[in-house]
């Protein structure tokens, strides 16, 4: 498996050299996914706790470090990691709520969704960072400013990102804070039994899962130029961000990269074809199908799937 | 043999009360475990046993009453801080960490103590061998035997080092055999100085381990003692022959 892992880097760091640019578009987007994704992963997959509402975070750091770069000329170097601080902050306002509280399963959903939809109708009427019409940048070019000329850079970047997030979370899984998590995520009355503080790790997990999908707002903002709170803030995104986790594995470490390498280039492709005969929107029905697949047949994700084909047992 | 050293009790409980509803589940309950003792508390189906396990372990919040472990109250505490306090449990009804190894299981129960998952994982591995699922280690613990996973919610519970260990039914559903393994390791668990609380319908088992036996009934005590005396006791002869119930004290 490692030397498969290796060997898949290996030509996803030359890749770029011959790639057509469509073709960079769809893995730099696959990357990104695959990043926010294991930001979720850290919280929904490893602790157990579903939120769908990571858009909220995305949408808090990219609206931060656009409006910090514009308003104060600050880097989005720097406005990433301010952004990221203050998608924490909202994380933790939410996991306090819902963690004190006792809001498990479809509660602690649409308490997350609630937030993101709270979040999307604030931006939506805030005139000070656009409103409904939206947040534009210009394009300088400048990479001070996390624009570049060549795709490439955005390529790389993405790659990156989901290279760090990924490190983390293989960081985590092996100490006390990731055991707990998966022994929260298994049975929370057993957990606390047997000594785990329950609510601090819940609420560890949710800064640390909110901070990473805000540090990838930055990247949304200066990749995209643009900055709708219908689609940063939107409920599709949030769920951009869960479905690639659950098909490729919640709670392992490699699940959200396999899932976004199922279900970004079949996202891209299927929007393109669907777009192109007037059917804008029907990819979200190959979601679905695939979704209801997932879920009947490999309940576990891809991941623990493959795993087993190869004969290697759970870790 | 029993033993009572001169030192404060390990588990003092006064005027204890627990009502869900209409019914009082908890009624006035007092009782103590002192340091190296092994205390059984029996009662009828519904006796409010598993009620008063709930509130000594911090899963349910007493509606009246006083709990001290080694001196210090522990009433509103969550049941992380009281495992912490060396006061452990099993559940009647088993709770795995079901996809988690039976290794990992144990482990999550040793890091209390040890915050170096690799310490945690090779006192979780002694325990394994202890309880006699070191074969079992690297299996998920979804597809253990009902005998083995009692065992495995005894290791995780002992990984974490209590000085008091309350035991919920670990013998029920076993047969003769399990059992017995089941009694000699509480046996080897006590000699190492852990004090035990058990509640327990298997009577055998209660007669052999137990100093001491506390009888339940409609939340109340109603007995307490030496097993031959509670064993004589009419009330409690009385309880159990009311309730025609197939656990009493003559059933095994």
């Amino acid at each position: 498996m490692t030397a498969l892992v290796l060997a898949a880097l290996g030509v996803l760091l030359v890749l770029p050299a011959v790639l057509p640019s469509y073709a960079l578009t769809v893995f730099t987007f696959t990357f990104f996914y695959a990043y926010l994704g294991q930001a979720w992963n850290l919280l929904g997959g490893y602790a157990g706790q579903l939120s769908v509402g990571h858009a909220a975070f995305v949408g808090i750091g990219a609206y931060t470090s656009a409006m910090l770069a514009r308003e104060a000329g600050l880097t989005p170097w720097l406005g990433m990691f301010v952004g990221g601080a203050l998608a924490a902050v909202l994380g933790a306002v939410i996991g306090y709520l819902g963690f004190r509280f006792g809001l498990r399963g479809f509660y602690f959903v649409l308490l997350t969704v609630a937030f993101a939809e709270v979040c999307r109708i604030a931006a939506l009427n805030t005139e000070a960072i656009g409103g409904a019409l939206g947040l534009y940048i210009t394009f300088t070019g400048n990479p001070r400013q996390f624009q570049f000329q060549d795709p490439r850079a955005y390529y790389y970047i993405a790659l990156g990102l989901v290279l760090a997030a990924t490190a983390v979370t293989a960081l985590v899984e092996r100490r006390r804070f990731g055991i707990y998590l998966t022994a929260i995520r298994e049975d929370e009355g057993a957990a606390e039994a047997a000594g785990v503080p329950t609510f601090r790790y819940k609420m560890l997990a949710m800064v640390a899962s909110s901070f990473l999908a805000g540090l990838g707002g930055t990247f949304y903002a200066f990749y995209l130029f643009s900055l709708q709170p219908n689609t940063v803030f939107g409920i599709p995104l949030s769920v951009e961000i869960v479905i690639r986790p659950i098909v490729g594995g919640a709670g392992t470490l490699l699940g959200p990269i396999v899932g976004s390498f199922i279900l970004s280039p079949l996202a891209e492709l299927s929007r393109y074809a669907f777009a192109a005969g007037g059917w804008s929107g029907a990819h979200l029905i190959v979601y679905g199908v695939l979704l209801v697949v997932v879920v009947l047949f490999f309940p576990q994700g891809a991941v623990p799937w493959l795993r087993r084909l190869l004969g290697r047992a759970q870790p | 043999m029993r033993r009572r050293p001169a030192v404060s009790p390990l588990l003092e409980v006064e005027g204890l009360a627990k009502r869900f509803g209409g019914l009082q589940a908890v009624r006035d309950l007092s009782f103590r475990v002192d340091e190296g003792e092994i205390v059984a508390l029996i009662g009828p189906n519904g006796a409010g046993k598993t009620t008063v396990f709930g509130l000594l372990s911090g899963f349910l919040r007493p509606d009246g009453g006083e709990v001290r472990f080694r001196g210090r109250s522990i009433v509103g505490l969550p049941p992380h801080r009281i495992n912490a306090l060396g006061l452990a449990r099993t559940f009647q009804i088993v709770r795995p960490f079901p996809r988690l190894t039976v290794l990992r299981n144990v482990t999550v129960g040793a890091l209390a103590r040890h915050p170096d998952p690799a310490e945690a994982e090779r006192r979780a591995a002694a325990i394994l061998e202890e309880v006699g699922l070191a074969a079992k280690r690297d299996q998920p613990a979804a597809g253990l035997t009902l005998a083995e996973r009692k065992r495995l919610e005894l290791a995780r519970a002992l990984a974490t080092e209590p000085a008091l260990l309350l035991l919920d039914e670990v013998m029920a559903g076993l047969t003769a055999t399990e059992t017995e393994r089941i009694v000699a390791l509480v046996r080897d668990i006590h000699a190492r100085g852990v004090s035990i609380l058990l509640i327990e319908h298997v009577m055998r088992a209660v007669m052999s381990l137990s100093g001491r036996i506390i009888v339940l009934n409609y939340g109340e005590r109603i007995a307490e003692g030496r097993p031959e005396e509670v064993a004589a006791d009419p009330r409690v002869i009385q309880a159990y022959l009311g309730e025609a119930d197939e656990h009493g004290p003559a059933a095994d």
